[in-house]
């Protein structure tokens, strides 16, 4: 337990130290940043269990992101134009639905963020559940393309649908009120506490994680992932075993989603991109796979460089690049303890030998 | 009485009949042996009853209940758990969280109660140890509980893997090819595993090309050649049929 727990303690103890050294230095603007890359790291570190743990690789996180975050944008701002009345006012009492002014001073009654980010979750479980019932049947490429297949179909339909905003998404998207009166939002005032509340969640997603690896399932899923047939003379039910980890990390995506759209203030479709689903994916890869602290450290890195606009416009193409890298050189990532002896007998390799075998 | 009946079942793989209108029994607390030349179907039959394979036409009965067209799964979780002819241990897992992957089917934690480490799973994990170091122990695998399950020598690759099937706690166990690959002494200590896993109160179904092993250990032997039975009787008895020894030496025999 005490080995499970202490790297968590540690990381904590890592967040706080970056938001100290921002503090002292003068650059708490880079904590907007530092949240938006805890956030994708949600997403990232539900694929790492996906990808690593029940070796099922997906293509097409993104769009689960994009559910997440569209589904939220929308309900939050769509003026839904309803008379008073009873009906209304009973629901905007429960705190189903929410008036307030737009930026132009007129009135909206919309869905109150909570309800539309239940909304949101449950509508990307309902998919994930109807998409990777048949997906997940494939095995490899297959499923690789079948997934990336899933991410393209959401880009399309949120680029092509009108009420989504097209190429342009949606903005004007209202925070996100907690019940300590705090608000989930991009404004500068509440830097430090959504700093916080953001990596405070990664934190507990990796507990929920790293708890999960660690029991029996997690146990059947690395059986699954090593040997299904052997899983399966075990009573193990693969199926559903990896079924229930695609779900599970399509609701950390959505989740994300849903958050960061609140925090950002809106979203557009490049969220949806197939470029987005390969990065993830690269993240994982790079962090050793099946390795939940490697994921998220390189996320913490990554996403970072990549936000504060270091790759340039070359953004995608190292992620890209990083995927490629990673599948030709160091198949495991490179977070692993072995490496030093991989690279010797990577140098030390002969043609000779090579032709032989 | 009888744990398992299988009752006329076939298989056809495009152009080959590998399994045809094959009928057998085990009784309860036998030993059985299934053996023919390779490529006679048995391991397709072991497919077929354990339910890797849906069988063409026929029906499988197993503990009273028909159990034809189950998926591998509810077969196993019946209580009947198999291995294969090649080895298929986990791989990246230690030689105890192989055999605690046997303990599934005994255990209930989903995955809500894992991510959330509830309690009453603390208590399951430990019995799920206990019970795995139970059988490395009776197996004499306990040295090798850290070791990573297929770094081991190949004979105890096998140990492992039956033992991995024990932990499951099986009323039938199948067990292909058993003592393949293993020196003398590796598969006598083979057949004295199994005839200790019979008086623990298994059944078990085997597939083996040891002779020697199968008439000493087995209680009753079908033979299948073709995909079709062609005897079925006891050791002695199968020793001296003449159909058999044809189709193992050949017709000029
Ligand atoms: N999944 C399959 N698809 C096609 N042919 C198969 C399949 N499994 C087995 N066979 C064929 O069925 C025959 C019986 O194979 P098998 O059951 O493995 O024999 P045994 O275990 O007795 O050596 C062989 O000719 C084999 O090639
Ligand atoms: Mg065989």
């Amino acid at each position: 337990m005490a080995r499970r727990y202490l790297p968590v303690a540690a990381f904590a103890g890592l967040i706080v130290a970056i938001q100290l050294a921002t503090f002292f230095t003068g650059t708490a603007y880079h904590l907007t940043q530092l949240t938006m890359t805890a956030y994708y790291s949600l997403v990232t570190v539900g694929l790492c269990m996906l990808i690593g743990y029940a070796g099922q690789i997906s293509l097409g996180h993104a769009g689960f992101f994009a559910i997440g975050g569209y589904v939220t944008a929308f309900l939050t701002t769509c003026n839904l134009k309803l008379h008073p009345g009873v009906l209304v006012s009973v629901l905007e009492k429960s705190g189903l639905l929410v008036a307030r002014s737009d930026a132009y001073g007129g009135s909206l009654l919309t869905v109150h963020p909570w309800p539309a980010c239940g909304v949101a979750i449950l509508l990307a479980v309902v998919i994930a559940y109807l998409v990777g019932g048949p997906v997940l049947k494939l095995k490899g490429h297959y499923l690789a393309m079948a997934t990336l297949g899933f991410g393209i179909i959401v880009y399309r339909m949120v680029l092509g649908t009108e009420f989504l905003g097209s190429a342009d998404g949606i903005s004007d998207v209202p925070g996100f009120p907690l019940l300590s009166g705090m608000l989930i939002t991009g404004n500068s005032s509440a830097r430090v506490s959504n700093y916080y509340l953001a990596w405070g969640l990664v934190i507990l997603g990796m507990v929920l994680l790293l708890n999960l690896i660690h029991s029996r399932v997690g146990r059947a899923l690395a059986a699954v992932h090593g040997a299904e047939d052997a899983a399966g003379a075990m009573g193990i039910p693969t199926a559903r075993y990896k079924l229930n980890t695609f779900v599970l990390s399509a609701v950390f995506a959505a989740l994300a989603g849903v958050l960061l759209t609140h925090y950002n203030g809106g979203i557009g479709p490049s969220e949806a991109g197939v470029m987005k689903s390969v990065r993830y994916v690269a993240i994982v890869a790079i962090g050793g796979m099946a390795n939940l602290w490697g994921a998220l450290s390189m996320s913490l890195v990554l996403n970072y460089l990549s936000l504060r606009g270091y790759f340039g416009t070359y953004d995608d193409a190292v992620f890209g690049v990083i995927l490629i890298l990673i599948m030709l050189f160091a198949p495991d990532g490179l977070l692993r303890r072995h490496i030093l002896s991989d690279l010797k007998r990577a140098v030390s390799r002969n043609p000779a030998e090579e032709e032989a075998s | 009485m009888t744990l398992l009946s299988v009752r006329g079942i076939s298989k056809r793989f495009g152009g080959l009949q590998a399994v045809s209108d094959l009928s057998f029994d085990v009784a309860a607390g036998s030993i059985k042996a299934l053996i023919g030349p390779n490529g006679a179907g048995k391991t397709t039959i072991f497919n077929l009853i354990s339910g890797f394979l849906p069988p063409d036409c026929g029906e499988i009965v197993f503990g009273g209940a028909e159990i034809h067209g189950m998926s591998s799964c509810e077969v196993a979780a019946r209580g009947m758990v198999r291995t294969f002819q090649h080895i298929r241990l986990f791989p990246k897992m230690t030689v105890l969280e192989n055999i605690m992957v046997g303990r599934h089917i005994h255990s209930r934690a989903g995955f809500l109660a894992g991510m959330l480490n509830l309690p009453f799973t603390w208590g399951e994990e430990r019995r799920i140890r206990e019970k795995s170091f139970e059988i490395m122990e009776l197996l004499g695998i306990g040295a090798h509980a850290g070791t990573e399950a297929i770094s081991l020598a190949y004979g105890q690759q096998r140990v492992v893997e039956v033992g991995r099937a024990l932990a499951c706690e099986p009323k039938l166990l199948l067990l292909d090819e058993p003592a393949a690959g293993l020196n003398m002494r590796e598969t006598n200590e083979m057949g004295r595993l199994i005839s200790r896993i019979r008086e623990m109160g298994v059944t078990v179904l085997l597939v083996e090309h040891d002779m020697s092993l199968v008439m000493k250990i087995s209680d009753e032997v079908v033979v299948v050649s073709y995909g079709e039975k062609i005897a079925e009787d006891r050791p002695l008895a199968i020793q001296k049929n003449r159909e058999v020894i044809r189709v193992y030496l050949g017709d000029d025999a």
